[in-house]
């Protein structure tokens, strides 16, 4: 028994090692908004449906604030935000932080594109 | 001489060659265990700094609620983001809000349409109960889909495209790999025509409460 526990074992070590996960592994939903942000020098937007989901159902969004369903789709400038639209509808340091802490949102990763990541179903088959 | 040694010198070396084999494939299947466990593992609510989207040297992956803390104690399940979204409204666990304006109207709808499908493919069931807690009918009606039932054509090429139900069904609602959450209505005397490699049972078993 001895004999099979440690190559098995020992196995298990290597994987940890050299099997990780290599693909994005972003939360299903997340949505990268990337139109202006780069171009001005910030880091891309990360935009967490699973968060945001928690605290409001889709139709806040996407009905009374008029996001379209489609990532890239939304013409999103700072000054709709600073302003009270989009996203400054709720942060606006009432409901949600003020747009002043520019990092919290522009958290994503130098190049990536404006578009859906997220787990394998997430990217799967289909223009997502 | 190598006739006398022949028998005994060939099963020895044999027996060597078959241990060190099994040896290899005990770890081998080690490595195979190890990759399913940390894959399961690690299929489970990365840490932001970790899901390859966030920069991890920005502050924000230090201050921003982690996917675990938020995720971990709502209904189960086995696709996107491992959580039964649908159920855990149902039962409380989460209160999103429903409106943000006072004078909003929030409309919902209790409403079943089924909706036959060629070949041997069970029915699907749109409920629009379910459907209605999240959405509103403009993000639906007139647009992706004409308010009469039936004026229009529903395709799953257009639904894999991220068209139709896909807009949402893929992206942040259960992936298109669930195919009998919707296509649940079976058909009399027929069985679903499904890829051969598609294992039914993995599919049904998905399914905990309805």
């Amino acid at each position: 028994m001895k004999r099979l526990v440690s190559p098995l074992l020992a196995g298990c070590l290597l994987a940890g090692l050299f099997l990780q996960p290599v693909a994005l592994r972003a939360e299903y939903g997340d949505v990268v908004i990337n139109r202006q942000a780069e171009k001005n020098g910030m880091r891309p937007v990360v935009f967490p449906h699973w968060f945001h989901r928690i605290r409001f159902r889709c139709k806040v969004c996407h009905a009374e604030l008029g996001f379209k369903m489609r990532a890239g789709s939304n013409p999103i400038t700072m000054t709709d935000i600073i302003e009270g639209r989009f996203c400054g509808a709720c942060h606006n340091n009432d409901i949600a932080w003020s747009p002043e802490n520019c990092d919290l949102c522009h958290s994503g990763k130098p190049g990536l594109p404006t578009g859906v990541f997220g787990g394998h179903e997430t990217s799967g088959p289909g223009r997502w | 001489m190598q006739v006398s040694i022949f028998p005994a010198e060939f099963l020895r070396r044999g027996l060597t060659l078959t241990r060190r084999l099994s040896g290899l494939r005990v770890v081998l299947s080690g490595v195979l265990l190890g990759g399913v466990i940390s894959g399961a593992v690690a299929g489970e609510w990365l840490p932001l700094a970790k899901d390859g989207i966030h920069d991890p040297r920005s502050r924000a992956v230090k201050i921003l609620q982690a996917p675990r803390e938020a995720l971990a104690g709502l209904v189960p399940d086995n696709a996107g983001n491992q959580v039964r979204w649908v159920q855990a409204l149902e039962k409380g666990e989460i209160r999103p809000r429903e409106k943000l304006f006072p004078q909003t109207v929030v409309r919902k709808l209790d409403q079943d349409i089924i909706l036959d499908v060629k070949g041997g493919m069970p029915a699907v069931r749109f409920p629009h109960r379910q459907h209605t807690e999240w959405l509103d009918c403009v993000n639906c009606h007139d647009g992706v889909f004409k308010t009469q039932t039936g004026a229009t054509k529903i395709t799953m090429f257009n639904i894999l495209q991220g068209e139709q139900c896909g807009i949402c069904h893929g992206a942040v609602s259960f992936p298109l790999t669930e195919c009998m959450r919707c296509h649940s209505i079976a058909k009399a005397g027929k069985k679903p025509e499904l890829p051969p490699d598609v294992n039914m049972l993995i599919h049904q078993g998905r399914e905990r409460s309805p």
